[in-house]
């Protein structure tokens, strides 16, 4: 099972809810990087790692986080 | 990551609710409020009912709730949205007709009205953010504040002598013959969520099988008015608030019913 998350940046207030609920671990606040009302948005850093479970997505409380899945061999 | 093969519409399995728009929501990073926004509004596209529900939104932080789901929202007088939803279920049967509640809106202003609206037995669903503190006007002390908890009101900590006890809402509703489903619940973790969900569908389900009144009390954080980063704040929750409101049924009378 791959995963893949995409993060809506400008509606994400970098509330490291997400970060917590990742059982992986793999998300991270961007460093020195923020969006246009200065929230540092969330990113993934350890790309390919992801499995797609959506816990990020379903704590989110702004809906930022897209998460697709597909079965790999 | 554009590159991503995995990212393509077939492989999407959670999104944004459609009834969801795009509007930047006003509150506080890691507010529970934008939580239950997403369940609302998963759970009425998911019962197909986007042309029949309708919204009351209350005074306090969702009072601009009505901005962020694109669905039929009434804006309703301090505390008053219980006997509004009353109104517009009785006029309108086939409505879902929720009310979204915070706790200084419900629990201390229009507890009059919520009390009697679920009394009377009234075919609504009432969705009670509880997070013990008044959010939207600085962190002052609500009804359902905690033992000892400070806020800007009681900088020393709530004491019984000078401030009394805190108001369990949902055991006094569970107590009246009118309502048919008393539940408290929590947006803290995935689990939590999914039962959160579950029981704002019933509470729905409800409504538009005219049962009789629903509450569902969602125990929430506020991370801006008790001074904690949303982390800390689930946590607080978690140690503190659980203990004093119990998650879980305080009634359920649908199963007898069926």
């Amino acid at each position: 099972m791959k995963g893949a998350i995409v993060v809506n940046t400008e509606r994400c207030k970098g509330c490291r809810l997400c970060v917590v609920a990742c059982p992986l671990g793999i998300l991270e606040l961007a460093d020195k990087m923020v969006n246009r009302r200065g929230y540092r948005y969330v990113e993934q850093v350890k790309p390919d790692a992801c499995t797609g479970c959506t816990s990020c997505a379903i704590v989110c409380p702004d809906a930022c986080i897209t998460v697709y899945r597909k079965k790999v061999d | 990551m554009e590159n991503n093969p995995i990212i393509s519409p077939e492989n999407v399995v959670y999104q944004k609710p459609t009834l969801m728009n795009d509007n930047h929501m006003h509150y506080c990073p890691g507010c529970s409020h934008g939580v239950v926004h997403k369940l609302v509004a998963e759970v009425i596209e998911e019962m197909g009912l986007t042309d029949k529900a309708v919204g009351i939104s209350p005074v306090g932080c969702a009072v601009f709730a009505y901005n962020y789901i694109d669905i039929d929202w009434q804006e309703a007088a301090h505390g008053r949205a219980p006997a509004l939803a009353s109104a517009i279920k009785r006029l309108w049967p086939d409505r879902l007709v929720f009310t979204y509640q915070g706790d200084g809106d419900l629990a201390c202003i229009g507890t009059a009205e919520s009390i009697h609206a679920l009394n009377r037995g009234e075919n609504i669903a009432i969705i009670f953010i509880n997070n013990a503190i008044y959010g939207m006007t600085g962190g002052q002390m609500a009804p359902t504040t905690l033992m000892g908890m400070k806020t800007a009101t009681c900088p020393y900590g709530r004491q019984a002598d000078l401030h009394g006890f805190p108001l369990k809402f949902a055991d006094i509703a569970a107590q009246l013959e009118g309502t048919c489903y008393v539940t408290r619940q929590s947006v803290h973790t995935v689990a939590a969520i999914r039962r959160a969900k579950k029981a704002i569908r019933q509470a729905f389900d409800n409504c538009m099988n005219h049962r009789g009144a629903s509450l569902v009390e969602i125990v929430s954080t506020c991370s801006s008015g008790w001074k904690m980063t949303p982390e800390q704040a689930n946590k607080w929750m978690e140690e503190n608030m659980h203990p004093f409101y119990p998650l879980g049924d305080l009634k359920n009378t649908i199963d007898k019913q069926a």
